[in-house]
């Protein structure tokens, strides 16, 4: 069986010591920086990404993942612990978490989480694995045409999964696609929007970016308000599930699973996506949706089950077609770029070893994960206790270190000062930041494949639309306006995207 | 005579915002010559762009000042906060080199200490004390990140 052969190459590479040594770090710094209030899992992973600089690119890239995942469930302990959400895929599990928190529950909680992402973890490991070949194969037969259908369509679900009006959403992504058009044209070798400025001709930085966005200017909005956290301060005794717990979380973890495993893997979900499609499906099924808003299992089990299973499978698109569906993604783009591997469909054929450890490594990460969480619950709650007034200062120094460490460079410094000011104008005006982070890293491949497209149709727009595979991608991306315009389904989003 | 006036505020500035861009990308690409659709210039796509831009912009816009708009105001501004905090990174890249990082972290600190509402001098010292001790540890022991660690003047 291929499979099997390609885990068993996978397990060879992800099994070295060094290699498990790399997943252990980077899990356990992307939980410790992913549980501080106001880091998401792209905060934390443009923090830490200097880190990886040193290292092989295998390596570099296991740790990479460990962190993110690491980061991902930091943000599930503080939504249970302190009704905090890390990040946008854990709100819904502050609902019925937090209220299991405050009834005394919140190991149970925390237990279910960590039982239910291990589970899925493992599942879509598989999945990915399964999916690598086939999917590769269908890229192989995408020309210009196809891919720029694709990364439409990814945008378009990007912009309709962001909070706030779509036409927003739709203008941040064209934003961040003006913007990665400054640098140097690949076709004609000119300047574009570079100023003369030497550092600007390979175009703007990604990290700066969404380090001025998501690290600085966060921490401005942070320092606004001045309400205390709501930390549940009983000591968390008793992480085990009852009987009765199993027999509810079980069923909620499968559905999560299938669900999160789906949805992932759709240009522009991932994890957000997974999440609140699951809490919305166990309350609809359940026997007794009373219970959910006050503390019922299922609402956690479902959720984090989905959104760690979406979080692993969306590196299908980006591993196999070289599409980042969604931010996390586009800055492991940026990552892998530093370390010279450009995602796509050659990295499985020419770099096997690199592409079957990094999966591998993945279902290691997530034991890892289970085996860490647990007992160290209560280290990471205590962190929670630090004053924000110190924990700021000390995510501004290393965001300043990390942002310095790209290019050993001042100029970073400044990009990110500005990018600061940007975001917290953006935040002032609530436009959603993300559609333009991933307008700005799909912006030269949608432009490149644009233009391919136009030589080989000869400037013939229709091109576009009369083959079949790109035809309906972009019919899909247009429904997906159509579905977004129709007033039922408009409230209904808002209601399921409001923060 | 009612005329025209801005329900929502916030809808309004972004969609200005928009506008604003589009029109500064488009003029700047009026400079690189834009090609045909079948041999595109380096002017092309950005034009193409700033003209989607623009018109998401006036959408925004005339949605804002529609008589159905939801009623919204801009919301309060921090100036104070963003200036500490944007002014402190400024000032690490600035004084990076000639006081090396100790020294930098320090300004960075303190300065972006002054932030938060319950700064104090002895907790912000305190907390400088504390992270650039670990940073020198992590970053420039552990990792052996190429950062000028002292002043330029003592090398």
């Amino acid at each position: 069986m291929d499979l099997f052969h390609n885990l068993a190459i996978g397990f060879a590479t992800a099994a070295q010591p060094a290699n498990l040594l790399y997943a252990f770090v980077g899990c356990l710094l992307g939980t410790l920086i992913g549980v501080l209030p106001g880091l998401g899992p792209l905060a934390t992973i443009a923090m830490l990404l200097p880190i990886t600089y040193a290292l092989p690119p295998d390596a570099a890239l296991i740790m990479l993942a460990g962190i993110y995942y690491g980061a991902q469930y930091g943000g599930s302990t503080t939504a249970i612990v302190v009704n905090l959400p890390g990040e946008s895929s854990s709100v819904v599990t502050t609902i019925d978490g937090y209220q299991m928190a405050k009834q005394g529950r919140a190991g149970v909680a925390l237990a279910t989480a960590a039982i239910g992402s291990f589970f899925a973890g493992c599942v879509a490991t598989l999945a990915l694995a399964a999916l690598a070949g086939p999917l590769t194969a269908t890229a192989l037969l995408f020309g210009p045409k196809e891919f720029f259908a694709l990364m439409i369509l990814g945008l378009i679900l990007a912009s309709v999964l962001s909070s706030g009006p779509f036409i927003e959403g739709i203008g941040m992504v064209v934003l961040g696609m003006l913007l990665s058009l400054v640098g140097t044209d690949l076709n004609s070798g000119s300047q574009r929007f570079a100023f003369g400025v030497p550092q600007l001709f390979d175009g703007l930085d990604f990290v700066p970016l969404a380090m001025g966005i998501f690290g600085f200017a966060e921490i401005v909005k942070n320092l606004e308000q001045d309400d205390k956290l709501s930390l549940v301060t009983q000591k968390i005794t008793n992480l085990f599930p009852t009987r009765d717990d199993f027999r509810r979380m079980v069923p909620a973890m499968l559905r999560g699973t299938a669900l999160g495993t789906l949805l992932g893997v759709l240009p522009g979900g991932g994890a957000v996506l997974s999440s609140f499609a699951s809490y919305t499906l166990e309350k609809k099924l359940s026997r007794r949706p009373e219970e959910f808003g006050k503390g019922a299992i299922e609402g956690v089990a479902g959720p984090e089950s989905a959104n760690n299973a979406g979080a692993q499978t969306s590196f299908i698109p980006l591993l196999t077609l070289g599409v980042p569906s969604n931010v996390v993604m586009a800055l492991m783009v940026g990552a892998m770029n530093i370390h010279n591997i450009h995602p796509g469909p050659e990295v499985m054929t020419k770099n096997p070893t690199l592409f079957w450890g990094l999966i591998v490594s993945m279902w290691v990460g997530n034991l890892m994960l289970l085996i860490l969480n647990l007992p160290l619950v209560g280290l990471w709650v205590k962190l929670l206790t630090i004053p924000y007034r110190y924990l700021f200062p000390a995510i501004m120094v290393f965001c300043s270190i990390g942002v310095y460490s790209i290019n050993s460079g001042t100029f970073e410094v400044y990009e990110a000062a500005l990018f600061c000011v940007f975001g917290y104008v953006l935040i002032k005006l609530q436009l959603p930041a993300a559609p333009l982070l991933l307008g700005l890293v799909l912006g030269p491949a949608i432009e490149e494949n644009f233009r391919r497209a136009m030589v080989l149709s000869r400037g013939d727009v229709t091109a576009l639309f009369t083959s079949p595979l790109s035809a309906s991608l972009l019919a899909a991306a247009a429904i997906a306006i159509l579905l977004i315009m129709l007033p039922t389904i408009r409230a209904r989003r808002e209601e399921a995207l409001q923060e | 005579m009612k005329g025209l006036a801005i329900r929502n505020q916030r809808a309004f500035a972004s969609g200005a915002l928009f506008l604003a861009f589009a029109i500064f990308f488009f003029v700047e690409a009026l400079a690189y010559p834009a090609g045909t659709a079948a041999k595109m210039g380096p002017g092309y796509f950005p034009r193409l762009l700033a003209i989607v831009l623009a018109a998401i912009g006036l959408v925004v816009i005339l949605g804002a000042v529609r008589s159905t708009a939801d009623r919204e105001a801009l919301r309060r501004w921090d100036l104070k906060g963003l200036a500490w905090v944007t002014g402190s990174v400024v000032l690490f890249g600035a004084l990076l080199f000639p006081l090396g990082l100790v020294g930098a972290l320090f300004v960075l600190i303190m300065v972006s200490s002054r932030a938060s509402h319950e700064f104090t001098w002895t907790g912000a010292l305190a907390n400088a004390a504390v992270l650039i001790a670990l940073c020198l540890a992590v970053f420039v022991y552990g990792l052996g990140l190429p950062l000028p660690v002292w002043p330029s003047l003592l090398n």
